[in-house]
């Protein structure tokens, strides 16, 4: 019987488990040390594995990463911790151009198996540099993988996967989850595999593909038009990139419609993506026009009232789903 | 001309005349891959490391086979003396499939991590960094094999530079970080772009020693390395030796550097490291005119091949346009 751990504690439970597992496996960034890491992801690690392996860094984000890329290169497997998903733009060059570029331009022969783990999202009143949700800037770029669990299970299983990976994996990690998303957590070597989206609830009415912190309100929204009559099939992309089409592809072509959720931005977003997509490859599914409930194009605001007008919620997915259904 | 300094670290002739050779070789690939982008044989890319020569032979003679360079685009030099061969640098260079990055990108931003080569992208500075991983590696294995990374005297400007020294200097990691400080960064001249007259005095607020030396002097440059790596390989931590030099092309191929004066660039020849090196070594009796014959027939054998082989390399399959780009 698995154990029960709040989402935080799955992803150190990963790295702990992982480290113990490879000596190659090291961690580093800042204040991960002693003080155990700003939400504390990474609290007693120091003390097991030693200040070598949990390594405090000065504030260098492109250090950090581009030592992670040198030490990969090496044979490591370094997980790089982002204080805040909000700073990976810091570092945003040694990911875009450094890892993701390797193994293309060096004909295949060189792999960058290094973990970039970027605690993201709003929530949590965080303001607009402490809430960010970066993740299609990644998916963008090819050379990456990019995941985002939503659960504790998935936060383990998942960050395992992505430190055993041979690419470089952009992690991200949701701050409203850390101790709101408990359950039951994978043992010893369970991996989630990367690339596979997981279907939280099944439905013939329509399809609601979505990820990370939004999960759990598509969730209530299925359940209120469950009460309605109208059964929604919930998938959880966990993977953004690749992301899992042959799922989405089957559940569009069973409910035949399709509402995307997002925390991210619209324009752009992923959710522009998978539309496209979709429409290209199963429109003759479609019996209504694709729909999306995301953030504004706007920055995340520091007020609980104007960061509450701003996030996608329950009563926003039910309501978007009710036209869908309707149409 | 600048006078050479005899070296603590003892060379013998056969040493001393390697380290000709390679200059020699360097030039010359440089000058031949010059005369293929005039010829229209090469796309783009080609920043040639004339009159720089003496930074790459000072740095990398010696080197182990383990120890790691992190070279700059115009070092392909490095490449040669770390063990890829003048085929393969040609193949890179005319972007055919058996170059290193089976055509994908030009220049040298491929490397050979089982000759300790990493291949930096068009970010400059963005390799310290890297380099930095590597070094750490090295660190926590208690191995006493050095990292040896280069940057331009522009790229110290560069954010990267900042973290990546300072990074270093924290964990006292054994790296080399070498300036080739060649007076222009593209067209912008050092006036410009620094305050200081030395980027070696940026090294003392990372807590380690930099020093400034004649790059156009290769024993100079190998004298300082030696040492700086000795001091790596101890544990004693890092080392900036800034060698000042000057390309005597542009930017690249195509620059025609109208930027800098027909006086300076002459002045600047006649402090040619590798004619300094060649009065050197005859006056200590050490290199003869037939020995220059026979070092110059082989080098000219040796790239005259590589072009060949270059240029009958097939083109890459266009299939290849979309491939490795994940391992998994």
């Amino acid at each position: 019987m698995a154990k029960e751990l709040t989402y935080l504690e799955a992803i150190r439970e990963a790295m702990v488990e992982e480290m113990r597992r490879d000596p190659k496996v090291f961690v580093l960034g800042e204040d991960v040390g002693p003080y155990g890491g700003a939400f504390g992801v990474t609290a007693g690690m120091a003390e097991e594995f030693g200040e070598a392996r949990v390594i405090d860094t000065p504030i260098s984000e492109s250090a950090i990463v581009g030592t992670a890329i040198g030490a990969s290169l090496r044979g490591y497997r370094p997980i790089a911790e982002m204080q805040f998903a909000d700073f990976i733009s810091c570092g945003f060059d040694q990911i875009v151009n450094q890892a993701a570029t390797m193994r293309y331009r060096h004909g295949g022969r060189v792999s960058v198996p290094i973990v970039v783990r970027a605690p993201s999202g709003g929530n949590v009143g965080g303001g607009l540099y402490h809430s960010q949700n970066p993740e299609a800037w990644f998916i963008h770029r090819p050379g990456l993988k990019v995941v985002a669990p939503s659960t504790a299970w998935d936060a383990k299983g998942l960050l395992k996967a992505a430190i055993r990976d041979d690419d470089p994996v952009i992690y991200f990690e949701h701050k409203y989850l850390y101790r709101r998303a408990k359950g039951p957590v994978p043992d010893g070597d369970e991996i989630v595999e990367i690339g596979k989206a997981a279907t939280r609830r099944e439905g013939t009415d329509a399809t609601v593909l979505t990820y990370g912190a939004m999960v759990l309100p598509a969730l209530d929204a299925a359940e209120r038009l469950s009460a309605e009559g109208v059964e929604v099939e919930v998938i959880d992309l966990r993977t953004l990139m690749p992301y899992d089409k042959a799922a989405i592809f089957a559940s569009i072509e069973k409910t035949s419609r399709c509402l995307i959720v997002h925390e991210d931005v619209k324009t752009l977003g992923l959710g522009a993506e998978l539309s496209a997509v979709i429409v290209e490859e199963r429109f003759e599914h479609l019996d209504a026009p694709i729909r999306r409930v995301t953030y504004p194009d706007t920055h995340c605001p520091f007020s609980h009232v104007l960061e509450a007008a701003n996030l996608p919620n329950a009563d926003r997915i039910t309501e978007a789903l009710r036209q869908l259904a309707a149409y | 001309m600048p006078p050479i300094k005899r070296t603590k670290f003892k060379l013998s002739p056969e040493q001393l005349l390697e380290m000709y050779y390679w200059l020699k070789h360097i030039r010359a690939f440089d000058e031949r891959l010059s005369a293929l982008v005039k010829q229209g044989r090469v796309r783009s890319g080609v920043y040639t490391g004339i009159g720089q020569e003496a930074i790459i032979v000072g740095t990398c003679y010696g080197l182990r086979r383990e120890d790691y360079i992190c070279p700059l685009h115009r070092d392909l030099g490095a490449f040669l003396m770390k063990g890829v061969s003048s085929r393969t640098m040609m193949a890179q260079m005319l972007a055919k499939s058996a170059g290193l990055s089976k055509g994908r990108d030009s220049a040298l931003h491929s490397g050979v991590p089982e000759l300790g080569i990493f291949g930096n992208t068009s970010m400059l500075g963005a390799n310290l960094p890297v380099a930095v991983g590597l070094a750490l590696s090295y660190k926590i294995e208690k191995v006493d094999h050095v990292v040896v990374a280069y940057f331009g005297e522009g790229a110290s400007n560069v954010g990267d530079f900042h973290e990546a020294l300072n990074m270093a200097g924290v964990m006292k990691l054994p790296v080399l970080f070498i300036c080739e400080n060649n007076q222009y960064a593209y067209s912008v001249p050092l006036e410009k772009s620094m305050a200081i007259d030395d980027v070696a005095d940026r090294a003392r607020g990372y807590g380690f020693d930099g020093v400034a030396i004649n790059g156009n002097d290769v024993l100079a440059v190998y004298q300082s390395t030696q040492g700086a790596l000795a001091r790596a390989r101890a544990g004693d931590g890092p080392t900036l030796i800034e060698c000042k030099t000057y390309r005597w092309h542009g930017h690249s191929e195509h620059d025609k550097a109208f930027y800098r004066t027909q006086e300076e660039v002459a002045m600047w020849r006649s402090r040619d490291p590798i004619t300094t090196f060649t009065t050197y070594l005859t006056g200590m009796n050490v290199l003869t005119d037939e020995h220059i014959q026979e070092v110059d027939a082989r080098i000219t054998a040796d790239i005259d091949d590589a072009i060949a082989f270059a240029m009958d390399a097939p083109d890459p399959d266009p299939a290849d346009a979309v491939t490795d780009l994940l391992a998994t």
